[in-house]
């Protein structure tokens, strides 16, 4: 118990001190101009940075930009794809048809189809969230309906047997049954997400990280660019552990492990 | 708990009528280039209140049949009928074969899912559900997940679900087979217990002659593939019953190895059928 104790103290030094490190010897070696400060500006100056966006209201603005087009593109993209991927799940036929449709489609980079998006949507507040709506769509539907299909049999004949009716058996066993890889499917949802809502905002937007990151380098400001990647950084990470509490919130009937 | 025991079936039989009747049934699968009969031409009659154990080999089409009894599977031809005395319950409820609780809910949960899809009153689903889990000893775990649980406590979670249904027949489909011994023999012994309260008309399947004859009032032994009535035999043990008690009865013995000596050929033959198929 005692060695397990230490050993799991031991792990969290090291992960707290391996990145601290790391910003130590970059620091470091910028000092001793052994790296690029043009392109490798040193922990210390990007901090500086940092402070200063933070204290002009710049950094929250932005930041918070993104924060609302990720909340509307995930539902906006994530609600249907579960609705679709339970009835697909269930029903053959519409299985049947749509696959096809879902295969042939999903391969496509969303960020090739950004001009098709701006084409339809312009370039405001809607082409950014059908953008990310696109991304959680499709790994939130395949998720849900693999998690439909790895339901054993037998939980549907215990619906038949107990009399569920149709809304029945979708609430009460395909849905919970799919929960796990639901949540999967929307982990890697929102990751997506993430990643085209800052590709999305470096072309016509006016706010947003992606933008914030794409006008620095317009104005050759790396270290705001820095600080850009620095909090998609972290809110990957933040929302990670979001979602991991919001998982176990909605399986309590997972064994922990 | 100490009622007079009460007479066998085969004497009731006369005066009540018929609960469950399965007609001329005929199950057969087609593959591509077979037809595997599973059922050929079934006939049965099952008097109200009777505890009716159907056992033979594996692959026996035991399971078909009990399938087509809940609705859940449809004949090739025949037909069974389930007399519905109170058209507001249920026609049957089924205690499937290993673990079918649902992992997401909650024992209680799980024990109140046939009255819930029914859209029982609360109270009533209260009531009920309560009563069960006293019954099975399952109160202390009614928060419980099933991943939390051992098998037996999963199976009596299972039975308690049934019972709470309130259906016209019970169905039981090799409930403890995948348990060890001793839960199986304890969880017989409540099943028993819980019967006796309700005397509802159960149609249970096993493999197990053991188990057959220490559950029943009837037997029906079926024949290996394709799926015939053997023998239909009357278990004269009064009731209640105690398993073990039971069991140490030389006309136990007796009985169990006369349906064993008719078996054992079955047995023998399925294994022999299932050599030349070269099935698993």
């Amino acid at each position: 118990m005692r060695t397990a104790f230490s050993a799991a103290m031991r792990d969290r030094v090291i992960n707290l001190a391996s990145p601290l490190l790391l910003l130590l010897l970059w620091e470091g070696a910028v000092r001793l101009g052994a790296v690029d400060a043009r392109f490798f500006p040193p922990p210390s100056r990007i901090f500086v940075t940092l402070v200063a966006l933070v204290e002009s209201g710049v950094l929250w603005a932005n930041t918070w930009a993104s924060l609302q087009r990720l909340f509307w593109g995930s539902l906006i993209g994530g609600v249907p794809a579960l609705l679709l991927g339970v009835v697909m799940g269930i029903y053959r036929p519409i299985r049947a048809a749509l696959d096809p449709l879902v295969a042939a489609t999903y391969p496509v980079p969303k960020s090739a189809i950004l001009p098709l998006i701006l084409l339809i949507f312009g370039l405001g507040e809607a082409s950014k969230i059908a953008m990310v709506a696109i991304g959680v769509f499709y790994p939130v539907l395949i998720n849900t309906v693999a998690g439909v299909l790895q339901i054993n049999r037998i939980y549907l004949d215990v619906g038949k047997n107990f009399g569920a009716g149709r809304w029945r058996v979708l609430s009460t066993i395909a849905l919970p049954g799919a929960l796990p890889l639901i949540m999967t499917g929307v982990k890697l949802g929102v990751g997506m997400g993430l990643i085209l809502i800052s590709i999305a905002e470096m072309i016509g937007a006016k706010s947003g990280l992606g933008y914030m990151i794409w006008n620095a380098w317009e104005i050759l400001s790396v270290e705001t660019m820095y600080v850009g990647l620095l909090v998609i950084a972290v809110l990957g990470y933040a929302f990670t552990l979001l979602l991991n509490e919001l998982e176990r919130w909605v399986i309590p009937w997972k064994a922990e492990h | 708990m100490q009622s007079p025991p009460t007479p066998g079936p085969s004497i009731r039989e006369g005066a009540l009528s018929a609960k469950i009747v399965v007609r001329d049934l005929y199950k057969e699968f087609r593959t591509r280039n077979d037809t595997f009969v599973a059922i050929d031409h079934i006939s049965l009659a099952i008097a109200q209140g009777t505890f009716f154990t159907i056992v033979g080999p594996s692959g026996c089409g035991k399971t078909t049949l009990l399938r087509i009894v809940a609705g859940l599977d449809t004949p090739t031809s025949g037909e069974v009928r389930i007399v519905q005395e109170d058209p507001s319950k249920p026609g049957n409820s089924m205690v499937f074969q290993g673990d079918s609780i649902f992992p997401w809910m909650t024992v209680w949960d799980n024990a109140a899912y046939g009255l819930r899809m029914r859209n029982r009153p609360q109270r009533e689903i209260a009531e009920v559900v309560g009563h069960y889990l006293d019954r099975t000893g399952l109160t202390r775990f009614a928060a419980a997940y099933p991943h939390q649980l051992s098998g037996g406590m999963k199976q009596r979670a299972s039975i308690a679900r049934a019972f709470a249904n309130d259906p016209e027949i019970l169905l039981m489909d090799e409930p403890f087979s995948a348990l060890d011994e001793q839960n199986r023999t304890l969880l017989q012994d409540e099943l028993l217990r819980i019967w006796d309260e309700t005397k509802k008309t159960v149609l249970f399947i096993t493999h197990s002659v053991d188990e057959a004859v220490t559950l029943g009032d009837r037997i029906m032994v079926m024949t290996a593939q394709p799926g015939r009535e053997k023998a239909l035999i009357d278990v004269p043990f009064e009731r209640p019953r105690h398993v073990l008690e039971l069991r140490a009865r030389p006309e136990y013995g007796e009985l169990v190895y006369s349906i064993w000596s008719q078996l054992r050929d079955e047995v023998r033959q399925g294994r022999l059928q299932d050599e030349a198929m070269g099935s698993k």
